[in-house]
C-alpha cells in the first residue's frame, strides 16, 4: 500500500481512538457520527488543507466546518492529533473547566473556524468564508461537512441555492451520509435521498465515493479543486459507528456513550486495528 | 425642523455613505433591498452587495461567515423576518461566537401599516435582548440612525438596529447632539416624573412633556437609543431625582424598553414604573398614524400613564 494511504489510515484510526475516549471520558456524547466522519477528517487535516496549527488565524488558510457539530470527538481528535492542542486534552470533553464544549465553539478552542452545533447554520457559515473569499480573490479553499439527517433542514437547500447562484467553486460540501439519524434510518424518518440528482439540479458538481476509501475521499479534494465555476458536492456513502463492530449502522450510537465494558470493548477493536495499518 | 424621514432611509443613505470610508463594509438582503434602502448602497457599491434571495436563516449564517474574515457585514430584512424568523440563527451562528455581524433590521413596530399584524414586528427588542452581548439601537430619527449605523461598524461585535418604515420628525439636528453606544440622552429635566422613550416614540415624549407642563407637572424626558447595554446610570439617576417613570416605545409591553427599565430599578431604586407601548396584542392593517392613534402610541398615551405613575408614589 501507498505509504501517504496507509498513514492516512493508521490516522484515521488515531482519530477514532480519541473520538470514542472522549466520549467515554465525557460519559455523553455523539460516537456515531465521529466514527463515520473519521477518515474524511484525516484526509482533511493531514492532507487536503492548507492549514498550521501554528499560525491558526492565518488570513490566507483554508476552512473547515463541521455544520454537523455534534460530530465534534472525531474533530477534536484530529485537531489534537495534528497539533492544535494536547491530546490529554480530549479527556476533559464536556466536562466543567475544559475548553472541549459539546459543540463546536470557535471561541475557545484553537483550530475551530465556526461554531456549530444548531443543525442547518454551519454550512450558510461556510458559504460566507467562500463568499468573502472571492471578493477579495483569495485562493484559499473552504470545505464543510454536513449529516444526512441535517439535510433534512431548509437552510441546508438555501445554502446550496446560494453557493450555486454566486459560483462559489472555493467551497467543497461534504455529505457524511451514513444513512441513520436519532429517530433511525433517515430513509424512514424523511428520505432526502438521492443527493446526486438533486445537487446537479441546484447546479452543483457532485462526486459520489465510499467515504471511508482514503483514496477516493483524496480524488474527490482533488476533483473539487479542480472545478471551476461551481461548488463541488461529495457525497461520502460511510457506515455509522465504523471501526467499533457493537456501534457499526445502529442508529441508537447516535449519541451515547460506551459503558466500561463497551468501551473495552471497543479500543482492543480499534487497537486491533491500529496493528494491521502496520 | 427638517422634512420628514423614515429612518430606515436614513440607514441606506448611510450604508452608500459609509460604504467609501469602510472598505470591509459589505451588505446583504433577502429580497427587500427597495424597501430596506440597502438598495441605495447596490446602486453605488454593486461588488460589495449581496442579495441572498428570500432564505434569511441562511443570509444570516452567510454574513456570519463573512464576518470571520474581517468583513462587516449588514444583513438586512424586516424584523419580523430577522429577529423573528432567524433567532437561532442570530443567537447561535452570531451571539453565541460573538461575530462582529450588524443585522439591520427595518419595518419594526406597528408603523409598518397596512402590510399588518404578520409584518408587525412587536417583540424584537424582546428577543434580542435574551441574547448575550448583542448590542441594540433602536434611532428616533434621521439623524441618531445615521449615527448608530457608524457607530455599529466601529462596534466589535453582534448589533441589532431597529429601523422604522414610516417617515418621521427629525429631533436630533442640534449642534449638540452626540451618539454614543450604551449612553442615554437627557433631553429634558423635570421633577415629577421622567419620560423614557425609544425610537419613535421619543418625539411624542417631548410633546407630552409639554402638555404635561401645561397642566404644571413638570417631567424628564430621556432618549434610549441603545436599549442594551442599557444606561443603567441614567435611569437610576432619573428614577432618583423624578421619584416615577414611564417608559414608551413602539413594542410589545413585555419585553422592551419597559422590561428593561423595570429590571434595572428593581431591588436598586423600586419607584413606580407605568409601560406604554402595545399592550401585548397583534397589529392589524391600516395606515400607520391610524394604527398608532389606535393603539394610544401617542402623547396623550404618555400623559396618562405619566399621570398614573406620579399617582402611585408614596
Amino acid at each position: 500500500m501507498d505509504n501517504k494511504i496507509l498513514k492516512l489510515k493508521r490516522t484515521a484510526n488515531d482519530i477514532r481512538i480519541g473520538a470514542v475516549e472522549a466520549v467515554y471520558n465525557a460519559k455523553s456524547g455523539h460516537p456515531g457520527g465521529a466514527l463515520s466522519s473519521a477518515d474524511i477528517f484525516a484526509c482533511l487535516y493531514f492532507s487536503e488543507l492548507r492549514i498550521n496549527p501554528e499560525s491558526p488565524k492565518d488570513p490566507d488558510r483554508d476552512r473547515f466546518v463541521l455544520s454537523k457539530g455534534h460530530s465534534c470527538p472525531g474533530l477534536y481528535s484530529a485537531l489534537a492529533h495534528r497539533g492544535y492542542f494536547d491530546v490529554a486534552e480530549l479527556k476533559g470533553f464536556r466536562h466543567l473547566g475544559s475548553f472541549l464544549q459539546g459543540h463546536p465553539d470557535m471561541k475557545g478552542i484553537k483550530g475551530i473556524d465556526m461554531s456549530a452545533g444548531s443543525l442547518g447554520q454551519g454550512f450558510s457559515c461556510a458559504c460566507g468564508m467562500a463568499l468573502a473569499g472571492k471578493i477579495d480573490n483569495k485562493d484559499y479553499r473552504v470545505y464543510t461537512l454536513i449529516g444526512d439527517g441535517e439535510s433534512q433542514e431548509g437552510q441546508i437547500w438555501e445554502a446550496i441555492m446560494f453557493a450555486s447562484h454566486y459560483k462559489l467553486d472555493n467551497l467543497c460540501l461534504i455529505i457524511d451520509n451514513n444513512g441513520l439519524q436519532i429517530d433511525g434510518k433517515v430513509a424512514d424518518v424523511m428520505n432526502t435521498m438521492p443527493y446526486e440528482s438533486k445537487l446537479e439540479a441546484f447546479g452543483w458538481n457532485v462526486v459520489s465515493i465510499d467515504g471511508h476509501d482514503i483514496e477516493a475521499i483524496l480524488g474527490a479534494f482533488d476533483t473539487a479543486r479542480a472545478t471551476k465555476g461551481k461548488s463541488t458536492a461529495i457525497v461520502a456513502k460511510t457506515i455509522k459507528g465504523k471501526g467499533v463492530s457493537f456501534m457499526e449502522n445502529e442508529a441508537g450510537w447516535h449519541g451515547k456513550a460506551p459503558n466500561d465494558a463497551e468501551y473495552a470493548q471497543a479500543m482492543a477493536e480499534l487497537n486491533e486495528l491500529a496493528k494491521n495499518l502496520k | 425642523m427638517a422634512d420628514k424621514i423614515a429612518t430606515r432611509e436614513a440607514y441606506g443613505n448611510a450604508l452608500a455613505e459609509l460604504g467609501s470610508k469602510y472598505e470591509n463594509l459589505v451588505v446583504l438582503d433577502a429580497d427587500l433591498a427597495a424597501a430596506t434602502k440597502t438598495g441605495i448602497f447596490k446602486k453605488k457599491f454593486p461588488e460589495r452587495f449581496f442579495d441572498c434571495g428570500i432564505a434569511e436563516n441562511n443570509m444570516f449564517g452567510v454574513a456570519a461567515g463573512l464576518s470571520t474574515t474581517g468583513k462587516i457585514p449588514f444583513a438586512s430584512t424586516f424584523a419580523m423576518f430577522a429577529a423573528g424568523r432567524s433567532f437561532d440563527q442570530i443567537r447561535n451562528s452570531i451571539g453565541y461566537p460573538h461575530l462582529n455581524v450588524k443585522i439591520g433590521a427595518t419595518h419594526a413596530g406597528i408603523t409598518v401599516g397596512e402590510d399588518g399584524a404578520s409584518h408587525q414586528c412587536n417583540e424584537d427588542i424582546a428577543l434580542m435582548r435574551t441574547i448575550p452581548g448583542m448590542v441594540i439601537l433602536n434611532p428616533a430619527d434621521a439623524v441618531e440612525a445615521r449615527c448608530a449605523v457608524e457607530a455599529a461598524i466601529k462596534h466589535e461585535g453582534p448589533v441589532y438596529m431597529r429601523f422604522g418604515r414610516l417617515a418621521v420628525s427629525v429631533i436630533n439636528d442640534t449642534p449638540d447632539y452626540k451618539f454614543e453606544i450604551g449612553k442615554g440622552i437627557l433631553l429634558a429635566e423635570g421633577t415629577d416624573v421622567t419620560i423614557v422613550a425609544t425610537g419613535i416614540m421619543v418625539e411624542q415624549a417631548l410633546i407630552a412633556r409639554e402638555m404635561l407642563e401645561a397642566d404644571g407637572i413638570s417631567a424628564s424626558v430621556v432618549n434610549i437609543h441603545t436599549i442594551k447595554p442599557l444606561d443603567k446610570e441614567l435611569i437610576i439617576a432619573c428614577a432618583q431625582q423624578t421619584g416615577a417613570i414611564v417608559t414608551s416605545e413602539e413594542h410589545n409591553i413585555i419585553g422592551g424598553l419597559g422590561s428593561a427599565v423595570c429590571e434595572c430599578l428593581a431591588g436598586v431604586c423600586p419607584v413606580p414604573v407605568v409601560r406604554h407601548g402595545v399592550e401585548d396584542t397583534f397589529g392589524k392593517s391600516a395606515p400607520a398614524k391610524e394604527l398608532l392613534e389606535y393603539y394610544g402610541l401617542n402623547a396623550n398615551g404618555i400623559v396618562e400613564r405619566a399621570k398614573r405613575a406620579i399617582s402611585m408614589k408614596h
